[in-house]
Formats: structure tokens, sequence, C-alpha cells
């Protein structure tokens, strides 16, 4: 009995890629053109570790937080700009305060004041507290950090492969970022430590994402001198989608354990990473290859001449 | 690509089997872990996000200590002037800098010899000279500049810190806390990380004083409210007291005695009033210079001094030569035990501020460890059944090939006796789904190769080939994002860069080796035509 496997991609797909990018393209150029606009309108909702400030998780010890009466008596501590947000379950709070002024020293104060004004009704699970002089710090070396990445890869990539690769593949990586920045400013999710992971990551696997297919390119660029640019790039997008949708399919069915199951910690760091992982696929197949046509990659050639394999079969010697 | 040497092949199944195997410590109660070789004995530690604890960052007062050097330096530049009777006037002392003007310019050269030796060199890390820790220079006038140089004050505040983390250490094991984590953090920085631990407050009450202890006389010459008012005088400052409401002292700056002497610091019960005490015993020094200040100073009061707070101003009823005494200044019994615990560990050099401070409770610990396995389990058995629909035979190489690589991925961490976060075991779970990827790599080319013509081992063969420099070139990519943001991340996510990191080197490991050789295993005892994905 020979079982049927799975195949998410049948084989010897033909869709024609580069042609879709006058779809494809324009729509990448409006997703952009919000993302921007989400982050230059709303901003991002920096979180504690880059704004500074305080937050408390709280779990009520009845069974439903009173979100509104705690307003009010925390509102009374006048500790400034309080948000309250339920977290997970109606009993989980999330309480955070802004920087108080009054240097490092003046946060410690805050949390001991709430802890005795919310009493004994409620249990704190959670305490982050994170001065001036840390936030400032976190702040620059996540900026500097993800800039550095991309330029650390980019030089990698320019080594591996010709500058129109490393330009492309560069053009797709800043088009997933605007993406997953316009998600947070759309979203309005705490953008802290764990997003900067969000970001870094999602740029590593989109990347990864498209040097495969890169790679097929450069490969059949060495092999098939003659065929027309189009069809080489649309050659290679359809034989690597079968791994894409694969390798996508597996990252994104961890991912899902992990925000179902995984707590509500982690989730916001998930779902941001869901949302990235999709953006990734969707870029190095839609986007990243079909830029290649703009950047003149025939033009120089590729490595050293090799026969084109012959689509016939191959008779091997019996063994 | 498929022949693998005898040695290849134990050599691939030795690293493997011997990372997984670093893991099994972590699992074995602590009786039987003690007694095994400290080679065998590593670990893994539980983040505080999953244990509970806090996680202190305190940053010491760089300015303070820089202003103890000056105002140190000041009286060393008055005493060493005196001492030798050459005549000054204007001493002063602002900005790192130490001026002073002498009175006859025919004493300037000695001055100078003299002030010279109050500067010392100092050593680098190679214990080569770099420099010295004062500039003494004449600046024209009669006046000599005296400059503490960068270098200098650096070194003293390292030293600083260096002090300071025995004595939080001191403070901290008071608590009864379990194997606190107490380390440098850069230039300035101190790092407590405390698991476990159940009251915070009392932990940053204990760390935010300096605990500076100094007995002084009260200066009588005019009433606090006076000086209040007007100006203290000289050498002496007005200091407020710890009771509520605080009453205003006039305290002499010279110090009697001071808590640097202390031998020993108990809290106790006064033995008439049953109040809250804290009873203190000196060494020889002090109780010499103690004695002597008790004896002359009969009927006068003196000022227990805590951080520029005057906790008691008792009268000297008779002299004390025992050099032993108590402290009682309206305690509540906690008051009295930290403030005992305060003395015993001795006064930090400099005040400590907390610049970052994350605790999580037991309770939530618990929570997360219990959601962090569930989530490693569903999303594990969803790639897993995923991945054997596709793949079949070669699907179960796969998924042992993944199993070995987070086995490797905890035996690497227990090497490394890396503390593994919330985000960690995320970062194992992302890195089961993109493991997975370099086998779909490889199988995929296998698969075209085979179906573009190529025999069932050709295929195979050749598959390898094109597809381990794609894996390469992909993960490196992705390696260098995770390397960057473990360098600067912190914390839990930090935690999460290590995992992916370490993931990505052992992904590549198993997908060269390990998978191969499963592979091509199957190839020699099948001798397949048919290639059967």
């Amino acid at each position: 009995m020979i079982l049927r496997l799975l195949r998410l991609v049948p084989d010897d797909t033909k869709y024609p890629f580069v042609r879709w990018r006058r779809i494809f393209f324009p729509l990448s150029a409006l997703l952009t053109v919000v993302s921007m606009g989400a982050f230059l309108i709303f901003g991002l909702n920096l979180g504690i570790d880059f704004r500074g400030g305080t937050l408390l998780e709280v779990q009520s010890r009845a069974s439903s937080a009173d979100l509104s009466a705690m307003r009010t008596t925390l509102g009374e501590l006048n500790l400034g700009d309080i948000q309250l947000q339920e977290f997970g379950s109606p009993r989980d709070v999330l309480i955070r305060f802004e920087q108080q002024p009054g240097g490092d020293a003046a946060q410690q104060a805050v949390v001991e004041r709430v802890r005795k004004t919310l009493g004994d009704a409620y249990e704190i699970r959670r305490v982050e507290v994170v001065g001036p002089t840390v936030s400032g710090e976190l702040l620059r070396a996540g900026v500097i950090g993800v800039a550095l990445s991309l330029l650390c890869i980019w030089i990698y990539l320019w080594f591996r492969f010709e500058w129109q690769f490393a330009v492309g593949a560069m053009i797709a990586t800043l088009h997933d970022l605007t993406l997953i920045i316009g998600f947070y400013a759309i979203t309005q999710v705490d953008f802290d430590l764990s997003a900067v992971a969000v970001v870094l990551t999602i740029a590593g696997y989109s990347l990864n994402d498209t040097v495969v297919v890169f790679d097929r390119i450069r490969e059949l660029l060495r092999r098939y001198k003659k065929m027309p640019l189009n069809d080489l790039l649309d050659l290679a997008i359809n034989t690597t989608l079968p791994r894409t949708v694969i390798t996508g399919a597996t990252t994104f069915l961890a991912l899902l354990g992990l925000t179902f199951f995984g707590g509500e910690v982690l989730s916001a760091f998930t779902q941001a990473m869901l949302v990235g992982v999709v953006v990734g696929i969707y870029s190095t197949t839609f986007i990243a290859s079909p830029i290649l046509i703009y950047l003149g990659v025939r033009t120089q050639t590729v490595g050293e001449a090799s026969p084109p394999v012959a689509r016939a079969k191959i008779e091997a010697p019996a063994s | 690509m498929l022949h693998f040497t005898r040695w290849q092949t134990i050599a691939t199944l030795l690293v493997s089997i011997f990372f997984c195997a670093m893991l099994l410590p972590n699992m074995l109660p602590s009786s039987v872990l003690n007694s095994l070789p400290p080679f065998l004995q590593r670990t893994m530690t539980l983040g505080l996000d999953l244990q509970g604890g806090s996680y202190i960052l305190l940053e010491i007062d760089t300015k303070a200590v820089h202003t103890d050097r000056l105002n140190a330096l000041r009286d060393d530049v008055r005493r060493i002037l005196r001492d030798a009777r050459i005549g000054y006037s204007n001493l002063t002392a602002q900005n790192d800098v130490v001026n002073v003007r002498l009175r006859e310019a025919k004493d300037m050269p000695d001055a100078l010899k003299k002030l010279r030796e109050l500067s010392n060199p100092i050593s680098n890390i190679f214990g080569a000279q770099s420099g010295r820790d004062i500039d003494v220079t004449e600046a024209g006038d009669n006046v000599i500049r005296l400059t503490l140089t960068e270098a200098g004050l650096n070194e003293r505040v390292r030293q600083a810190v260096t002090q300071s983390i025995e004595i939080v250490r001191r403070r901290v094991d008071e608590l009864g806390t379990v194997e606190p984590l107490i380390q440098r953090q850069g230039a300035d920085r101190v790092l407590v990380q405390v698991p476990g631990l159940q009251d915070p407050g009392r932990l940053k009450e204990l760390l935010g004083k300096t605990a500076q202890l100094t007995f002084r006389m009260v200066d009588q010459s005019m009433s606090a409210q006076q000086a209040l008012e007007t100006r203290p005088p000289p050498e002496s400052d007005v200091l407020m007291s710890s009771d509520q409401p605080p009453a205003p002292y006039l305290i002499e700056r010279r110090v009697v005695v001071s808590g640097e002497d202390l031998v020993d610091a108990q809290p106790g019960f006064d033995q008439r009033t049953s109040e809250p005490i804290v009873s203190f015993r000196f060494n020889n020094n002090g109780a010499r210079r103690f004695a002597q200040a008790t004896q002359q100073n009969v009927g006068r009061p003196f000022a227990i001094v805590l951080d520029n707070e005057v906790i008691s101003a008792p009268v000297i009823r008779e002299p004390i030569l025992g050099g032993s005494g108590q402290i009682s200044g309206s305690f509540t019994v906690q008051q009295a035990n930290d403030l005992a615990i305060l003395l015993r560990a001795g006064a930090l050099p400099a005040p400590l501020t907390i610049v970052e401070e994350r605790t999580v409770g037991a309770g939530l610990g618990q929570d997360s460890i219990e959601a962090g396995k569930l989530a490693a389990y569903v999303g594990t058995a969803l790639v897993v059944a995923f991945i054997l629909a596709t793949y079949g035979l070669f699907g179960i190489f796969a998924i042992i090939a993944v199993f070995v690589n987070v086995g490797m991925i905890f035996g690497i961490l227990s090497l490394l006796q890396a503390t593994l976060t919330l985000p960690g075991i995320a970062g194992i779970v992302l890195t089961v789904g993109m493991a997975v990827d370099s086998n779909v790599v490889i199988y995929e080319r296998i698969r075209e190769e085979f179906r573009g013509g190529r025999s069932a081992l050709t295929a195979v063969d050749s598959g390898f080939k094109e597809a381990l420099r794609t894996i390469v070139d992909a993960n490196v990519t992705s390696l260098i994002a995770g390397l960057i943001l473990f360098y600067i991340g912190t914390g839990p996510v930090r935690g999460f860069a290590l995992t992916l990191s370490i993931g990505i080197i052992t992904t590549m490991f198993t997908a060269y080796t390990l998978t191969r050789l499963m592979i091509a295993t199957w190839v020699w005892w099948v001798r397949p035509t048919r290639i059967p994905i």
C-alpha cells in the first residue's frame, strides 16, 4: 500500500509571480505607506523598557478585578498617567505608571504606595521598574542593535552574492520591518525589548527565506544562460515554493502552539511573530525576486559556465 | 555526500550523544547530583521569570565618591602643611581640584615635595604603571593646584564598586536567601539577583541605606534653632533627628568614633524599658577613642548619627571604658534587627540607587513554567504531525534529527550553566519550527532531482550537495541577528537570543551530519530505486 503524502504545493506549479508584481508591488507600496503613516500618526506605544516607568501585574483574589474602582483609587495617588488593562483573564490586571519625576530614586516609591493602596485584595504577581538611565540605554541599544544587524547581514550577503541580490534582499527585509512596525503602531501593542526580539528574529527569518530563493536563482542563472529573465525568476520561485510553504507552515504551527498555550506573558511576543512570519513569506515570494529585474541582475555573468543539465532521464549504471 | 567513513560516523554519533547526555544532570535529584564529579554537575538555571525572584540593578553615586575623595584630599593637604609648619590661606576644594595659596614663596619647593607624596601611581590591568591619581602643579601666584586625575577617580569608583559588592553580599546573606547572584555590571553598577525572594521591599530598604554610623559630640556653643536661623559655627553642622517630627541638632563635624571600628552589633531589648535596641561592641582602637571621649566629656551629650540623621543623643553619664554600649531610638523590632544587619555588614562607600528592578512572584513563575512546557509539547506535536504527513519515512529521519537537535540545545545550555527563561523556551519552540527547514530544503531538493530524471542515489547525493550550501547561507543570516540580539538584550530577551542562536548552530550541525548519516545508512541498507517522497 502506497501512502499518499501531504503535498501542500502541487508539483510543477507555474505561477507567474513575476507578472503578478504589477499587483503586488502597488499592494506592498500601499501597505508600506499605511504602516509609515500609522507610525507617524499614532507612534509606537513604547513600553517601560524604553520609556521608563513602573509595570505591575496583579491578580485579584476575588473572582474578578474591578478595574474602574482600581482606577479611581490609584488615581488618587497622583502618580501621573496610569494605564490599566485586563491581562488574559478577568482576574488579572496590568497596571502601568509613567516615569516619576525625580530620577532613578523616585521610581521605587511607586511600587510601595501601590502595594499599600491595593492591600490584600490583590496579589502582586510581577513588578518591573525601569529608571530613566536604564530606559535610555535600552532604547539606544535597541535601535543600534537593529541597525547593526541589518548592516552585518547586508555585508555578508554582499560577499556571498552579487550586489543586486544584496540590494534586493535588503529592500524585502526593510519592507518587512516597516510592516511589522506598522503592526505595532496600529495595534498599539507594547513596544518593549521583546518587540525588538521580534523585529530581529523576523529580519533573520525573512532573509533566511529570501536567501533560499536567491540561491536557486543564482544556480539557474549559471545553468540557463539563454532563458529570459522573467521566466527564470518564475522558475526559481516556483521550484522553491514547496520548501517555502512547508517551512512556513512548520514555523507557523510551532508559533500557534506558543500563542494559544504559552501564557499571557508571551502572547504579545508570539502574535507579533506570527504576523512577521506571514509577512516574511509574502515578501520573499512576491517582492524580493521580482525586484531583481529592476536591478539588472543578468548583466553580470554569474560564476563559471556549466552545461545545462538535460531534462531527459539519465541512465545510472547498475550497481 | 553519501560516503561516511567509519570515523565520521562514530564522531557524529559521539558528538550527538555527548551533548544530549549533558542535559541529564538537570533531571537528577540534588542528592544524586551532588555526588557526581564537578564536571558532571553542570545544570541550567531557571531564569527569575520562571523561578520567581528579584533582579535589582544598583548604580553607585559616582559624584559622592568624587566628593568624598576630594574632601579627603583637602584634609590631607591641611594636615601635611600644618605638620610642616607651612603657612597657607585659601584652601579650596571644588570640581575635583584642591587649590591652596602659600603665605611665603620660599615654602613652594618644600610644599611641592611634600604634597607630591600624596600622589600614587595607578597600575592598569597588566600591572604596568599608567599615570598617577593626583597631579600636583604650581599655578602661579604662590598657588599649588592638586588635581584628581580621571584615571585616578575611575580607579576609586572601581574600588568603591568592589567594596559595595562585598557589603551588599553580606547584607543579602543576612536575609537567608538561596544563592543570590551579585556581580559588577559596567563601570559603576552592581547587579543583584535573588531567586525566590518573598519580600523584595525589605531587601530594597537594606540596599538603599548607606549605613554610615558616626559618633560625634553635640556642639553646645549655640542652640540648634539659632544655628538654623543664622549660620552654624565652622566645624559643625545642623542635622535632623529621625523622630517624628524631626528636631534639629547642632553636631560637630569631627568624628569621635565611626562604624568602621564596630566589631559586632546585635538587636536586643533594653533591660529597663523593654524597648528594642541595638547593642554594639568596638574593637580596641574604637574602644580606646570612645573611652577617651567619654572620659573628657562627662555630662555632655553626644550624638549617634546614621547617614546624616541623628538617631539618638544621650548624655554621657560616666566614662565608658569597656568599648560597648547600646543604641536606642524608638525602633520597632524589625528596625532594630535591620540596623544591626547594616552595622554588621558595614557602611557602603557611597549611596546606591536602584535603576532597574524586575520582580516575579513565585506564583507567576510556576504558571509560566507550566505554560512554557505545554506550549512546547503542543507546538512540537503539531510540527511532528505535519512533517510525518508530508514526508513519511524521511519525515521520521527529520523528527529524529529535530529531537537530537533540541537535546543538544539543552545539553549546551547545561554545559554553559546558562539561564533558561520563558522567552528562551519560546526560542526553543521556534527553533523546532525552523530547524525542520534544513531537512525540508534537503528533501525538496532530492525530490526535485529525482523527478528531474536522476537515479535515486544520484538524486540524494546531489540533493545534499546543493542543499547544504543553501542551508549555510540562510542560517548565517539568522545567526547574525540572533547574536546581536544576545549582545544588546538583557534578562529574558537575552535568554531567547541564546537559545535561538544555539539552536541555529545545532541545526546546521545535525543537518550536515546526522540527517545525512541517517539517509546514507538508509540508502546503503535499502538500495532504493525510488525516493519515497
